[in-house]
């Protein structure tokens, strides 16, 4: 049966199993917007603008591992989705994002709301298509969630010229697609996981190093299961937070520039590092040339453009995570691999010993109220069992190093870009995909004025997040650097005129509350957990000068931490 | 690579994007219409060729990739040169184009344009080999690069 554009779109979409769609109309768009006003299977999501819709559909796929979906309109609907699809790009996140285009006969013309989508996206997606035919959409969506879904995931951009939507063709969606020049690498080389399991077996100082990947790879029970045989040490990136269950004694926290003390010296000390689906960037090295200087290097990933990038491994292993970790669990367990127990006993104390420095620790009888102490008061309440999404700044790393994620999936944060404005829309997304859950978005009152809009969203689909907003009245992460390395020349960190938190929740039809002293920390958050069927808007006044430590300053070696 | 729009932006935005060098590219269909050639002329150290070469193979449109110089291979480029050709002159570029195997394809009263086609170096032998002051125009191709022997780059 020949059906238009707009139509093939949505049923394509169906085929494809999406549950919702994010996004914004627009001219552009028109015809998709109707086609998908007359089904029920795809369920349209509308945000306030359209950078949340591309977080608010990251958000969904870092929560459940399925592809987000977007749709956005032709121009500023396009170019406004940018800062999401780069954010999802950084930390290869499934999405596939359709933004509408002027008609075929008006594109170079500088029509009205033209913009050069594939030229603008082009430098932050794995890849872009434009659809020039009707008879090629169904094709070409398949192709994207190909594309976005397999291999190291990452965004897709489908521009769609508006006349397409509207031209007839026949529907039949494909069953599978190949293309020639994209097959991605599942299995790794035996001969490279034989000799990563010899330099494991003789290891003095191991640690496991890993990352965001093991998330994308679903290889968290495979990881956890091998460090437990091998008994050694793991430590995650902040992508990585949840692939490795970190009340497990054999976590040692986060690594990078606010990592734990214990962390960051077992990657210093260490003599055999066990690189797994991350990508060495600079928060986590520090002094590129200080980095581990005495271990030889094991490299599992997905894509060989991330290994020997920024440091030169030893064994690359190019593969699937799951796949490689599984090759090896059972290549350890068949020849009962293990390594020297008397060298790690001596490791583990050592790292005990570091360990006792308590990097973490903070003023407990302080006056006012320590955004820590919020972190830890929200993740003993919440027994540790919320999804967590974070803005970006000094509550984005407390809610890292408090927050004790032991599953996968949990932690939902921008940690490739950096993207403020993240969290409140990543919220919606994952509220939407676990209706029952806890979800609670960790903020700061510069961040969650980035996406504030979306209060307005949430309060249409009722789903009721709970923000939490430490407000110490400063862009705290610059103001923190200022303080160090600008001799307190605090430029425009400061914001006056904040808004009244509390009226403005209000206003858009949530509950707010403000809390000023320690001592309500933890019947309010009780109070909040209680409206489960409310959106909570928590606005903490916190200490304003609080710093995150341990630090690592910028240059420095693993080993050279600014502790409290 | 894809003969496809926009196969070439990808790869120019990603050395531009990335920090690398370009110094010569040319790209036309091959004699499978869906498929062109690049050869692509850059510079480096071992690990940044390595990472320009994974990245490169990472882009969809880039179906097969081959560094012509981990073996013998043959680059050759083409170049046009427009020289004023006057009196005495015209004899003696004669000479030099046909010292460096180039030929004269088009002439008028007072200038030569010569087709030249060769490894680089040559080119710029024959420029060098020109007075400076009658050159009036310069094309070059850039350099298309094949393997030697059997190695070839085919899918």
């Amino acid at each position: 049966m020949e059906l238009t554009g707009a139509d093939i779109f949505v049923r394509s979409l169906k085929e494809e199993g999406v549950e919702y769609i994010f996004g914004y109309p627009g001219g552009a768009v028109l015809h998709i917007y109707d086609a998908l006003y007359r089904q029920e299977d795809v369920q349209h999501i509308l945000v306030r603008h359209e950078q949340a819709a591309t977080h608010a559909a990251d958000g969904y796929a870092r929560s459940t591992g399925k592809p987000g979906v977007v749709i956005v309109t032709s121009g500023p609907g396009a170019t406004n989705a940018v800062t999401g699809i780069a954010t999802a790009f950084m930390d290869s996140i499934p999405m596939v994002v359709f933004t509408g285009q002027v008609p075929t006969h008006l594109i170079g013309n500088d029509a009205f709301q033209e913009a050069d989508n594939i030229g603008i996206t082009r430098p932050c997606v794995k890849h872009n298509f434009l659809v020039k035919d009707v008879s090629r959409i169904a094709e070409t969506i398949k192709k994207a969630f190909y594309v976005a879904t397999t291999g190291r995931p990452g965004p897709v951009v489908v521009d769609i010229p508006k006349d397409i939507t509207a031209e007839k063709a026949e529907f039949s969606y494909p069953d599978k697609v190949s293309m020639r020049s994209y097959n991605p690498v599942h299995v790794g080389h035996a001969g490279q996981i034989k000799r990563a399991v010899k330099l494991m077996r003789g290891a003095r100082r191991p640690i496991l190093y890993t990352g965001g990947g093991v998330i994308l790879g679903e290889a968290s029970d495979t990881l956890t299961e091998l460090a437990r045989v091998m008994n050694f040490p793991v430590t995650n990136t902040l992508m990585g937070l949840g692939a490795y269950p970190a009340t497990d004694p054999l976590f040692v926290g986060m690594l990078g520039m606010h990592g734990t003390y214990e962390a960051n010296m077992a990657m210093h000390h260490c003599d055999v590092l066990i690189a797994v689906g991350a990508r060495f960037d600079d928060r986590v090295t520090g002094h590129i040339e200080k980095f581990c200087p005495n271990a030889k290097i094991i490299h599992i990933d997905i894509d060989p453009a991330s290994i020997s990038k920024n440091v030169k491994v030893d064994v690359p292993i190019v593969g699937c995570v799951g796949n490689v970790l599984k090759v090896m669990l059972d290549e350890i367990k068949s020849h009962d691999v293990q390594a020297d127990a008397a060298a790690l006993r001596d490791w583990w104390q050592q790292i005990d010993e570091w360990r006792s420095k308590d990097c973490l620790k903070f003023d407990r009888d302080s006056e006012v109220i320590k955004p820590q102490f919020v972190l830890e008061t929200l993740y003993r309440l919440t027994e540790g069992d919320a999804f967590v999404t974070s803005d970006v700044g000094q509550h984005q790393m407390w809610a890292a190093q408090f927050y004790k994620f032991d599953l996968p999936r949990r932690w939902i944060n921008s940690g490739g870009l950096g993207t403020m404005g993240f969290g409140l829309p990543a919220a919606m997304g994952v509220q939407l995909a676990h209706p029952g859950a806890t979800v609670a978005c960790v903020t700061g009152e510069g961040s969650i004025q980035m996406c504030i809009q979306e209060l307005s969203t949430c309060k249409q689909y009722s789903l009721p997040i709970k923000i939490i907003n430490l407000n110490n009245g400063y862009l705290g992460m610059v103001r923190q650097w200022q303080e160090f390395f600008y001799q307190k020349r605090y430029a425009m960190s400061y914001m006056e005129s904040l808004p009244d938190f509390v009226k403005l929740a209000e206003s858009y039809g949530h509950v707010g509350m403000q809390i000023t002293r320690p001592g309500d920390v933890e019947g309010a958050l009780i109070e909040m957990l209680k409206l489960k069927d409310r959106l909570v808007f928590m606005d903490f006044l916190t200490d304003k000068e609080e710093n995150v430590y341990p630090m690592i300053p910028a240059g420095g070696g693993q080993n050279e931490m600014i502790l409290v | 690579m894809e003969n496809e729009a926009g196969a070439l932006s990808r790869v120019a935005g990603l050395f531009s994007a990335r920090g690398y060098n370009i110094e010569s590219l040319t790209v036309a269909p091959t004699e499978d219409p869906s498929l062109s050639r690049m050869t692509l002329v850059t510079r480096g150290t071992d690990e940044v060729i390595e990472q320009i070469t994974k990245q490169l193979n990472k882009l969809i449109d880039v179906v097969k990739l081959m560094d012509m110089t981990e073996g013998p291979h043959i680059e050759r480029e083409m170049m046009l040169v427009k020289v004023q050709a006057l009196g005495e002159r015209r004899n003696e570029l004669k000479r030099i184009s046909d010292i460096f195997r180039g030929r004269i394809i088009d002439v008028t009263d007072e200038t030569y344009t010569i087709e030249l086609t060769g490894a680089g170096d040559k080119l710029d032998a024959f420029l060098h080999a020109l007075d400076k002051g009658i050159i009036v125009e310069v094309v070059r191709s850039g350099v298309s690069g094949i393997a030697r022997g059997d190695r070839s780059l085919v899918l």
